[in-house]
């Protein structure tokens, strides 16, 4: 910091290095109307791999357009019209050819509401693997538990798993969902807010899991909370009326955004 | 008042502690200088007795800036403004702890003749006051040139600082009789020095306010 005359210090510049990931999702010029209403707009996102990417904005921004484009979700909706793309490990999810179940396989959603079925804690679990052809007890069993490990709710739940999954907290039903969702081997987690409806406890218990299983899985999570972004991702994208202002590395966002709408939203001056 | 505009009022309260400790801390450092000037012990005393409200002044802005950042999390320049405010605090209060040092030296020094012009030392103080006010200007109106024009200022402090030391160090060779006196001249000379560098510390952090990068006014 400082230095007078009879001592000067020179201090080596730091070096910083950094490992390009790979692309799991490659956003191109992606634009969506509902009708008329133009909600995406010319969207261009490169989401790596191994990361938590955390997208922010005020409500009606798009941000939860853009995670239900991603797998396809949004086709259920029929005034959706869409251009553009949404490369998916190198392949445009918006081909013809391209097979939706194909693509849910691949990319697990959570939701802000916790959704269980009204089923054991089991069945809830064993419902994807059991649709895609798992048959045997033993494999079930073994999905069910490692599922319910990563979710780190199975110490929790491991004596009543034949009990009705809409008897444990929300906390843990969310924790069932994202088991749920483990079950069937995702390669990318989408969640939608997925602490909005818990309490602060679970909702760190969730955090904590978003971080563990990042080693794992790609994430993409939206959040109306600015702190619960800025503990768990990596990168951040901020999104205003449907086009992302700032797509940066969590600790610029932070810290110190390029762009003043984004400080301004941050900071809680508009949203 | 909106959640946000309490938010804005609560860091303009921070800065204008932060004012009220950066004007309490100039009118004791160039008391401190006057009172060495004129031999006077009793404003020296008076100097050492109000260094309190630096200490005061200086953990309030730190309650302050712990409780912004408890209960409204700030972020990006915000964050900056109050982790900056702890920052400059904490020099401000030193150089106020500087200007307890000199009055403490001039009570040594006592009433005995000076063994050499303290023309230098008075520059010294000149400068580093003048700096005092330009970093508290910078500060208000969150100006980076304003703030990077203190470099140039401490260069031309640390200057005569040098050669005051060779001058003094001279005469204890020649009249080692005079080395207490000198080595309180050295003392205040090095706190002069110093509190210039406070100063300095003071405007990167302003940069760093402004600017969200850092610095090197030394470089």
């Amino acid at each position: 910091m400082t230095t007078t005359v009879l001592n000067k210090v020179e201090i080596p510049a730091q070096q910083t290095q950094t490992t390009e990931k790979s692309s799991v999702y490659k956003t191109n010029q992606l634009n969506l109307w509902y009708g008329t209403n133009h909600a995406l707009k010319n969207i261009d996102l490169d989401i790596k791999e191994n990361e938590v990417t955390a997208i922010i904005g005020p409500s009606g921004c798009g941000k939860s357009t853009y995670i239900k484009t991603l797998n396809r979700m949004i086709e259920t909706i029929p005034s959706v019209k869409t251009s553009g793309e949404i490369n998916y490990r190198g392949r445009n999810i918006f081909n013809k050819d391209y097979q939706v179940e194909e693509l849910r396989t691949k990319v697990g959603m959570v939701f802000q509401k916790p959704n269980p079925f009204p089923k054991s804690i089991y069945d809830n679990v064993a419902y994807g693997p059991r649709i895609h052809g798992v048959k045997n007890k033993k494999i079930l069993d073994q999905i069910v538990e490692k599922s319910l490990r990563g979710a780190a709710i199975w110490e929790e739940v491991k004596d009543r798993l034949n009990e009705n999954a809409y008897g444990l907290s929300g906390g843990q039903q969310q924790r069932i969902c994202i088991a749920r969702c483990l079950a069937i081997e995702p390669d990318v987690i989408l969640m939608d807010e997925p602490t909005s409806a818990l309490d602060p406890i679970s909702t760190l218990k969730v955090e904590e899991l978003v971080q563990e299983l990042k080693s794992s899985y790609s994430i993409i999570i939206v959040t109306h909370n600015m702190q619960q972004a800025a503990r768990i991702s990596d990168k951040t994208a901020f999104f205003l009326h449907g086009e992302v202002v700032e797509y940066d590395t969590t600790d610029k966002i932070f810290s110190n955004p390029s762009d003043k709408r984004t400080e301004d939203y941050i900071s809680g001056r508009f949203g | 008042m909106s959640v946000r505009e309490k938010y804005e009022a609560d860091l303009q309260g921070l800065n204008d502690k932060l004012i009220e400790l950066g004007e309490f801390t100039q009118g004791a450092f160039d008391r401190s200088l006057q009172a060495l000037e004129n031999q006077n012990i009793n404003d020296s005393l008076a100097i050492m007795d109000e260094d309190i409200k630096a200490n005061r002044l200086e953990e309030e802005i730190n309650d302050q800036a712990i409780l912004l950042i408890a209960k409204q999390q700030p972020v990006a320049m915000d964050l900056r403004r109050v982790i900056v405010a702890i920052k400059i605090a904490a020099d401000l209060e030193r150089i106020a702890d500087f200007a307890v040092n000199i009055a403490k030296s001039t009570i040594r020094i006592g009433n005995d003749p000076f063994v050499k012009s303290i023309k230098n030392i008075k520059l010294m103080h000149t400068k580093t006051s003048e700096m005092i006010g330009l970093v508290l200007e910078a500060f208000t109106d969150e100006d980076v040139v304003k703030a990077k024009r203190i470099a140039e200022l401490d260069d031309t402090i640390d200057a005569i600082y040098g050669q005051t030391i060779q001058e003094l160090l001279s005469i204890s060779a020649k009249s080692p009789d005079k080395l207490s006196q000198i080595t309180q001249l050295s003392f205040i000379c090095r706190y002069l020095e110093r509190a210039a560098d406070h100063v300095t510390n003071i405007s990167e952090n302003i940069f760093y306010l402004v600017k969200g990068t850092r610095y090197d006014m030394n470089k």
